[in-house]
Order: structure tokens, then C-alpha cells, then sequence
């Protein structure tokens, strides 16, 4: 059964490092989102280190979502996902590895990216540290969510605006205890600890229950 | 489907019951609700609180208090039918939840309105992130995401079943949406702007809130089975009953 999910991981890793550009885009749409904002609302430091969390968590979710695309796309326009819904492996598992790569390759990148990002907010290094481990046990949650509805939005026309629609409502929770995390976590570490529980207790759901619904969804959109 | 409480589940025996109800539900919708705004106007005081009084414009809470009720109501019948749907396979169901999305949205955008329109003078603004108004507005966003979906996907099929799996996890997500809304920190919760409780209410208003819900939820059955027969038609236009329908329908006018 294992054979099944390290089988998928490595072939979308594979995949995805044959095209190294799709990765990059990800994280510099993270990046350029980020910088932008201090050009729009003024570069004095105070401002910026009450704004820093809710921007670069807002900004994740966004990159998060713009790449959950091709999450299913590639492998739905040349066949691949038919054949992977008729073997007589379980789907879930299957979806689960999927995901899995793409948090690999759109969700750790921005986890790894975030001290640079927090220098240009200056926040304190207790922050940046919150902020990582935020990212790291919130991202994972924004794909399982996401990946429903890139089942379900799978091959229609205007999908990637129509996700945007139905997914960004239910990463609400995440966002608010992220950005929650990073700006208590500017005192200390243990302030942010309730935050980031929660979050973990998020992703054990979303781990749980994320690739059930998921699968289901694949199923309604290829029949 | 030969038990009688699945006999209706069959497009071409609902659609003639509906068509016998509705203007019952509008009859009903249409006297609760002149009993509720009569009430609401005369029989109630001019003005609540003490120092800081609401005067006559408190009365919008007969109007808004009914849809935010209707609102969240709604989301769950809708959640049931597109459930029942998809375990029973039953295309009536999704029909009906497809049905009642329209005014469920409807209702979550008056709710929203008239709080706005009473917050101005009470709270000094028109918009305040309040649990409750943020709640109301992500619940909002999920009417128009499942709309939204629906009407994306050509094959009805698929439309329902996609639609009514987005509504299910619609449904899980939203205690978790509005419980992360209303703690935002995770160690002390209820920032509410301010608290409420039924039974602190004046009787008068509350019979007159009450009485208008009521109104409320039959105008939602009326509009609902009427947009129902709609979508029936629609969606069997092919099937011969519906040919009959519109060949007897023609002789007749």
C-alpha cells in the first residue's frame, strides 16, 4: 500500500524537477505579493510589523491557491487520472500523495522562504520563527482544503477564479491562527503555542478528512 | 420506489404537488408576515433601553433578525437535500437544493443590508467586524461559491454532485470558520460587539420576530417549490409527461 503512495510522490517530484519553472513561479508570486505591499502602504516600521503576519499569510494563501491549478490539470488533459481512479488501488492514498508533492513543491518553499520575507517587515527573530512554523504545520492544511476544490473544478472553463470562489471562504480558520501566531509570537515563543496547536489540530483533521472528500470529488468529476 | 413517501421523489409526481402547494406557502407567507409587520409596528414600544435609547428605527430587527435566522437555516435544509441526493441517488433532491440556494443567498444579503442600515445609527458605522456580521458574510460567500459552481459545469449531473459535495464540506467547515472568527485568540473568546439572549427580549417583539420568521419560511417553501417547478421543466423537457404538459397548456389558453 505504501508502495502506492511513494510511487505517486516520487513521479510527481520527478515531474515537477523536469519542470523546475512551475515551483519557482509559486514562490516568487509569494515573494512579489509580499514586497508590494510595503510600496502601498508606506514603508515606516511600525506600520509594517503590525501589518507583516496578516500580509504574508494572506499572500500564502493566494500562492497556495493559484497553484493548486495544476494540481490535478496535467495528469486530467493527458489521462494519467483516469487510470490512477481504475486501478484497484485505494484513491485516497493516491490523492494524499498527490498533495503531498504539491505542498513539497508550493507549500515548504514559501515555510523556507519566510526569514527573508520577515526581514523585509521587520519583525522580531521570535516572529520569524513563529512565522516558520506557522507556514510549516499551516500550508499542508491550505492544500488538503484546496485540493477538494481543484477536484472539483477540474477541466472547466474560468477554474482557477471559480477556485478562488469556493476555497478561499474555508481557509479562514488558518489564516486567522496564523497570522494570530505571528503576531503574538512577536513577544515570545510560548505565547503563539495555543495558535499553533490548533493549527496542528487542523492539519490532523484535514490530514483525516481532506483526502476522503477529495477523492469523492474526483470521482464526480470523471465518470 | 414503491413506499409512499418516495413516491414524490419521481420529478413528474412532484411536480403537480408543488404546483398545489405553492399557493398555499404564499398564503401563508403572505398572512404571517402582515400579522408580524402589523405587530411589529403598533403593538411594540417606540423606543428600547435606557440612556442611550433606541428610537423607532429598532423596528428593522423584525426584518433582520428573521432573514439571519432564515439564512443559516437554509444553508442546513440545503446541506440535507444535496446529502440526501447524493446517498439516495435521488435527482429531486439535488433539484431542491439547487432551488433553495437562490434564496438563501437572498436572505444572507438582506440580513446583512438591514444590519448595516441599523448599525449606523446604534453602533455609529455601518460595518463592524463582529463575529456575527463576519459570519454572516462568509456564509454569504459559500451560497454564492455553491451557486457559483453550479452554474460552472454544463453536464447537470455532475453539477449537482459536485455542487452537493461542496455544500457537505461547506457544512463541516463552518463551525470551524465561525469559531476561529469568534476567538481569534484561542485563550479568551466572545468578542461579540454585544450579547444577546431570547428569553431577555420583550414579548411583543419577540412574537412579532417570531411571527415574521414564520412568514419568512413559507415565502422561502413558495419560492423554493416555485423555482423547483422550474427547473423540472428544464431539466425534462424531453420527457413526455413535460410534452403533454405543454400541448395541454396550449389548447387551454
Amino acid at each position: 500500500m505504501f508502495t502506492v503512495f511513494w510511487s505517486v510522490l516520487h513521479r510527481d517530484l520527478l515531474l515537477a524537477m523536469r519542470r523546475r519553472t512551475d515551483v519557482l513561479t509559486t514562490l516568487f508570486f509569494f515573494v512579489i505579493v509580499v514586497s508590494l505591499f510595503p510600496l502601498g502602504v508606506g514603508t515606516e516600521r511600525a506600520v509594517l510589523r503590525v501589518l507583516g503576519p496578516g500580509v504574508v499569510w494572506v499572500a500564502a494563501l493566494l500562492a497556495s491557491m493559484l497553484a493548486l491549478e495544476r494540481l490535478f490539470a496535467a495528469d486530467y488533459e493527458d489521462g494519467t487520472l483516469e487510470q490512477l481512479l481504475l486501478t484497484d488501488q485505494p484513491l485516497v492514498l493516491l490523492t494524499l500523495a498527490k498533495v503531498t508533492a504539491h505542498w513539497l513543491l508550493t507549500g515548504l518553499p514559501l515555510v523556507l522562504i519566510a526569514p527573508l520575507v520577515g526581514m523585509q517587515y521587520h519583525l522580531t527573530d521570535s516572529s520569524v520563527a513563529v512565522m516558520m512554523l506557522s507556514l510549516l504545520l499551516g500550508t499542508p492544511v491550505l492544500s488538503l482544503i484546496g485540493a477538494i476544490g481543484a477536484a472539483l473544478t477540474l477541466g472547466l472553463r474560468g477554474g482557477g477564479i471559480l477556485l478562488a470562489l469556493l476555497i478561499l471562504p474555508l481557509y479562514i480558520p488558518v489564516l486567522v491562527y496564523g497570522a494570530g501566531a505571528v503576531t503574538v509570537g512577536a513577544a515570545s515563543l510560548g505565547e503563539a503555542q495555543p495558535y499553533l496547536t490548533l493549527l496542528a489540530a487542523f492539519l490532523v483533521a484535514a490530514l483525516a478528512l481532506a483526502p476522503l472528500a477529495c477523492a469523492a470529488a474526483l470521482r464526480i468529476s470523471i465518470e | 420506489m414503491t413506499k409512499p413517501w418516495s413516491r414524490f421523489a419521481a420529478p413528474a409526481s412532484f411536480y403537480p404537488l408543488a404546483g398545489r402547494l405553492i399557493p398555499v406557502f404564499w398564503v401563508l407567507a403572505a398572512a404571517f408576515i402582515l400579522i408580524a409587520l402589523y405587530w411589529g409596528f403598533f403593538q411594540t414600544p417606540d423606543q428600547l433601553g435606557g440612556s442611550n435609547a433606541q428610537k423607532d428605527y429598532y423596528r428593522i430587527i423584525f426584518i433582520h433578525v428573521g432573514t439571519a435566522w432564515m439564512s443559516m437555516w437554509l444553508y442546513a435544509v440545503l446541506v440535507a437535500w444535496a446529502a440526501v441526493g447524493l446517498v439516495f441517488k435521488t435527482r429531486l433532491s439535488f433539484m431542491m437544493a439547487n432551488a433553495i440556494a437562490p434564496t438563501g443567498a437572498i436572505f444572507t444579503f438582506l440580513a446583512l443590508w438591514t444590519g448595516a442600515i441599523w448599525g449606523r445609527p446604534s453602533w455609529g458605522t455601518y460595518w463592524d467586524w463582529d463575529p456575527r456580521l463576519t459570519s454572516e458574510l462568509i456564509l454569504f460567500f459559500l451560497y454564492i461559491g455553491y451557486i457559483a459552481l453550479h452554474s460552472a459545469i454544463d453536464d447537470s449531473r455532475r453539477a449537482d454532485r459536485a455542487a452537493a459535495l461542496l455544500a457537505i464540506v461547506g457544512l463541516v467547515m463552518v463551525p470551524v470558520i465561525f469559531w476561529s472568527i469568534n476567538c481569534p485568540d484561542p485563550n479568551q473568546c466572545a468578542a461579540l460587539h454585544q450579547r444577546s439572549g431570547l428569553g431577555k427580549v420583550d414579548g411583543n417583539i419577540l412574537f412579532a420576530m417570531l411571527t415574521m420568521t414564520l412568514g419568512l419560511w413559507m415565502y422561502s417553501f413558495a419560492t423554493t417549490l416555485m423555482r423547483v417547478r422550474g427547473i423540472i421543466l428544464t431539466r425534462e423537457a424531453e420527457a413526455a409527461w413535460v410534452q403533454d404538459l405543454v400541448r395541454a397548456q396550449a389548447r387551454g389558453s
